[in-house]
């Protein structure tokens, strides 16, 4: 399929949505169907940098959270719109990716991840320190009472969110399909190789670093509207890094299509058992979840579906798989 | 004796005895990552496990922690060298190491901080042992007991251990695979099982530090997380894998988060250990001690 | 028996690398080795294992800063350039270990070179076909014309050294260093690597030959340059080399 005919499916797919939520009567569901993609953008951002180079960044609350925090400050201070702010957000948040990048990525991939999980905290810090924004006690965002178009202010950031959603499914397999996303894809497999053939790794990882980062904050510039209320300890919760990175390696790494089932499947999960059960238990479903697939099934449900169509599989490197096609062959 | 100059001595010493423990902390990481290359971010969600089986045999038996500590080292080895037998069979021998063990270490270290925050609620719990409370003070320093008492046993541990790596077979042939795999072979010793034995031997580590940390201050499910840029800037400052460089530069961030601290306000010190990394990460990835 | 490197202008060498020095904390890997290459030369480099042949390729190549000495590549100084900008201007290698592009069709592995060194030269642009046309071209050359579409997880032994090559010449180099290609294959499959490699010099490109097996150093070299323990003992011909008294000391053991 062309990129033409590819941006103008998910478009398509994007309105079905929107349409489909005015026919919602229940707010609650087009809550939950937020929240999912809201969770397709962030985990199709991390796969950008995680899935197609190979970098592991555990800073996505940070990411986020300055998307967040900075909406909500400018906000409270000019009183921008949302379409506004979630540009701003984005060139914030891609700026914090290509610093980061720049200070570590240059080093062993295991560094830059260690530093992500330090730059979480460092955020948090300054914004636990951030009276402007309520500090530790957090801020009530005034929704605007005017929506245009829009019947409900919820149908508005559903939309927003349907936007950022099918954006940035678009711009993960563009990139996918083109010189840069084949640069990207021989980092990730040998990076001493990659150079050797021309390939400049330093440039190509540090603008997926701030295509990642960038995505992130848009995300997270509607969430201080949707949540009317923010404060550091929930906005820097960990379920939003171990999400984004447990989606895209339940669904499977190499190809967009991948962190988009893993945030349908894991996100639609969540928002069930958070209602049926408690936040705590879904929340070690995902972490078991996560360990059991790298370990069992190490290319996500992507990874499965291909090797039953296929014929050899390694039971060393893909026991999952493997049961799989024995069992597929020992139906027929 | 200016109040400054006061308030600065006192906060020095803390520091110091704050940065001991850290030492313990993060001994077990320069273990695990900087002599056998395993990211190991689980440690301190283990060290955490550590911290609430104090609690429970404290609270329960009134056992001394440090007691339950020292005993804890034996389930931590062997956790640990499953661990490793799980991840040298998942990741090492299919080479595809990095980004899947980060996140198989990542998923440990949710799994553990979920599960206690499951069992034990997100309230801060405290253990109990006479020497927690007495204090000496010499002037404007002083020293709690509660500190001092974790500063002696990290550096009793540290030492145990260099002594461990530097006297013993087994620990030399630990310190072999941080340099070569295959001298190690020459040496006729299976790299796979040293590693396991060095890895168990990290995570027990986790026991003690726990022990230690929740003598010092009440502790909660989630903390670990804190300490993770912390334990990793002291690892990479102190040059992977050296024991003498990470209790210097466990010293060093202690005495550095402790003057923040006293002098800006304890919400600010989370952010010093993170300029420190960022800072040996960018000018010295070798650390202050290692070879360049 | 030193045949110098100064006695050609070096306005004559693709290569001219001079006083280059490596340390690794104390130990020095190479010291003040200087090493020149002219366009279209068949040069082998050989030396016991750990003289420093891998490193000076490294060094060459751009993967390793050097601690001292001056390279230039066409008459153009190259020390500050990183290994992909020394790609793009035409200085080549293949690697001891096969490292081929594991998630890439073999067609792609041969794309990104095309893609990235062939391409970012000025005056150059290939189309897409032409891409693709160049890539199965290589690929057949190269004996792999079947498997074009395959992941390098299924070639054997021999095959991946082919893509190695095949991956290397993609870049259209002057320059090729090729470090090992030899390394555990059988008799007749050192001789089909060999003819290859023969054939990419007809066309006109230098090669640097890093090689352990005597046989097909002595069968391939114009041109001998020996390393031991990070310096160079010995340059000159192939049989003036060998029968080099210090070359054959430090072959049999001093």
């Amino acid at each position: 399929m062309s990129n033409g005919r590819f941006i103008l499916l998910a478009c398509l797919v994007g309105v079905a949505l929107v349409a489909a939520s005015t026919f919602v009567t229940n707010e609650y569901y087009v809550f939950a169907a937020y929240f999912v993609l809201q969770y397709v953008v962030l985990a199709t951002a991390w796969n950008i940098l995680g899935g197609y180079v190979g970098y592991v960044n555990f800073g996505t609350t940070a990411f986020l959270a300055i998307g967040l925090y900075s909406a909500a400050a400018l906000n409270k201070w000019l009183d921008l719109p949302i379409p506004v702010l979630i540009p701003i957000a984005g060139l914030l948040c891609g700026a914090v990716g290509l610093a980061m990048g720049y200070l570590t990525i240059r080093l062993r991939g295991v560094y830059f991840t260690i530093a992500t999980l330090a730059l979480s905290v460092v955020v948090q810090t300054f914004i636990t320190n951030w009276d402007y924004v309520g500090g530790s006690r957090g801020i009530y965002i005034m929704r605007p009472t005017d929506v245009p178009v829009f019947g409900s202010y919820v149908a508005y950031l559903f939309f927003l969110m349907t936007v950022l959603a099918v954006a940035s499914v678009v711009i993960a397999r563009v990139i996918e399909r083109s010189t840069f996303g084949f640069g990207l894809a021989a980092i990730r497999d040998d990076e001493t190789a990659a150079a050797a053939s021309g390939v400049p790794v330093l440039r190509l990882k540090l603008v997926a670093a701030a295509i990642s980062g960038a995505l992130m904050g848009m995300a997270g510039a509607p969430l201080p509207f949707y949540l009317t209320y923010v404060e550091p300890t929930s906005s820097f919760s960990l379920a939003y890094t171990v999400n984004s990175v447990a989606m895209p390696l339940v669904g499977g790494t190499t190809s967009w299509l991948g962190p988009v089932i893993g945030a349908v499947l894991l996100g639609t999960m969540q928002q069930a058992m958070t209602v049926l059960i408690s936040s705590s238990v879904n929340l070690l479903v995902v972490g078991v979840l996560l360990v059991i697939f790298v370990i069992a099934a190490p290319n996500g449900i992507l990874g499965l579906i291909r090797s039953l169509r296929g014929k050899k599989v390694d039971p060393e490197t893909n026991p999952l798989a493997a049961i799989l096609v024995t069992e597929k062959r020992s139906s027929q | 004796m200016g109040q400054v100059a006061g308030l600065l001595l006192d906060a020095i010493v803390s520091g110091i005895l704050v940065g001991g423990f850290y030492a313990a902390m993060a001994v077990g990481i320069s273990i695990a990552f900087g002599m056998l290359g395993i990211s190991n971010i689980a440690h301190p969600a283990l060290i955490l496990l550590g911290s609430f089986i104090a609690y429970v045999l404290n609270s329960q038996f009134g056992m001394d922690p440090i007691l339950v500590g020292v005993l804890a080292t034996i389930p931590f080895y062997f956790l640990g060298t499953l661990l490793y037998t799980a991840y040298e069979f998942a990741f090492e021998r299919r080479g595809t190491q990095l980004i899947r063990g980060l996140a198989f270490f990542f998923g440990l270290l949710f799994i553990t901080e979920v599960g206690l925050q499951l069992i034990f609620g997100v309230d801060y719990r405290l253990v109990e042992a006479p020497y927690i409370g007495p204090s000496y003070n010499f002037g404007p320093v002083s020293l709690p007991v509660r500190m001092l008492i974790p500063f002696l046993a990290s550096v009793l541990l540290l030492i145990g251990l260099q002594i461990f790596f530097v006297r013993t077979f087994t620990g030399r042939a630990i310190m072999a695979v941080a340099q070569d795999k295959f001298a190690l072979q020459l040496m006729g010793a299976a790299p796979v099982r040293i590693k396991r034995i060095a890895f168990g031997l990290s995570t027990a580590t986790a026991s003690l530090a726990g022990a230690f940390l929740i003598i010092l201050q009440p502790v909660e499910p989630s903390m670990g997380r804190d300490y993770i840029g912390r334990i990793f800037a002291i690892c990479v400052l102190g040059g992977i894998g050296s024991l003498p460089g990470t209790f210097i530069a466990a010293v060093i961030v202690g005495v550095a988060e402790s003057i923040t601290a006293t002098f800006y306000g304890p919400s600010w010190s989370p952010a010093i250990a993170f300029g420190f990394l960022l800072i040996a990460l960018v000018v010295r990835p070798a650390g202050l001690f290692g070879r360049a | 028996m030193m045949m110098e490197a100064s006695a050609a202008t070096s306005n004559e060498l693709i290569l001219d690398a001079r006083g280059i020095t490596k340390r690794f904390g104390g130990f020095v890997a190479l010291n003040n080795v200087d090493l020149a290459v002219r366009p279209g030369e068949r040069l082998g480099l050989i030396g016991p294992n750990g003289s420093g042949k891998s490193t000076l390729t490294n060094c060459l190549c751009g993967a390793l800063k050097t601690d001292g000495g001056s390279i230039s590549f066409a008459g153009r100084a190259i020390d500050n350039l990183s290994s992909y900008q020394r790609a793009r201007l035409g200085l080549g290698r293949s690697f001891q270990l096969p490292r081929p592009f594991h998630s890439l069709s073999l067609l792609d592995n041969l794309r990104i070179p095309l893609v990235y060194a062939v391409n970012a030269r000025s005056g150059t642009h290939l189309t897409e076909p032409q891409i693709r046309t160049r890539s199965t071209e290589l690929l057949g050359e190269f004996g792999l014309g079947g498997k074009l579409h395959r992941l390098p997880g299924d070639l054997t032994q021999v095959e991946m050294r082919k893509l190695e090559l095949a991956r290397a010449m993609a870049t259209d180099p002057t320059l090729l260093v090729s470090d090992e290609a030899l390394a555990g294959l059988s008799h007749s499959e050192v001789n089909e690597i060999l003819a290859l490699l023969l054939a990419l010099n007809k066309r006109g490109v230098a090669v640097i030959f890093i090689e352990h097996i005597m046989r097909a150093v002595m069968a391939f070299s114009e041109r001998l340059v020996v390393l031991v323990a990070g310096e160079k003992i010995a340059d000159g011909t192939p049989k003036d080399v060998i029968a080099d008294e210090r070359v054959i000391g430090a072959y049999l053991g001093q």
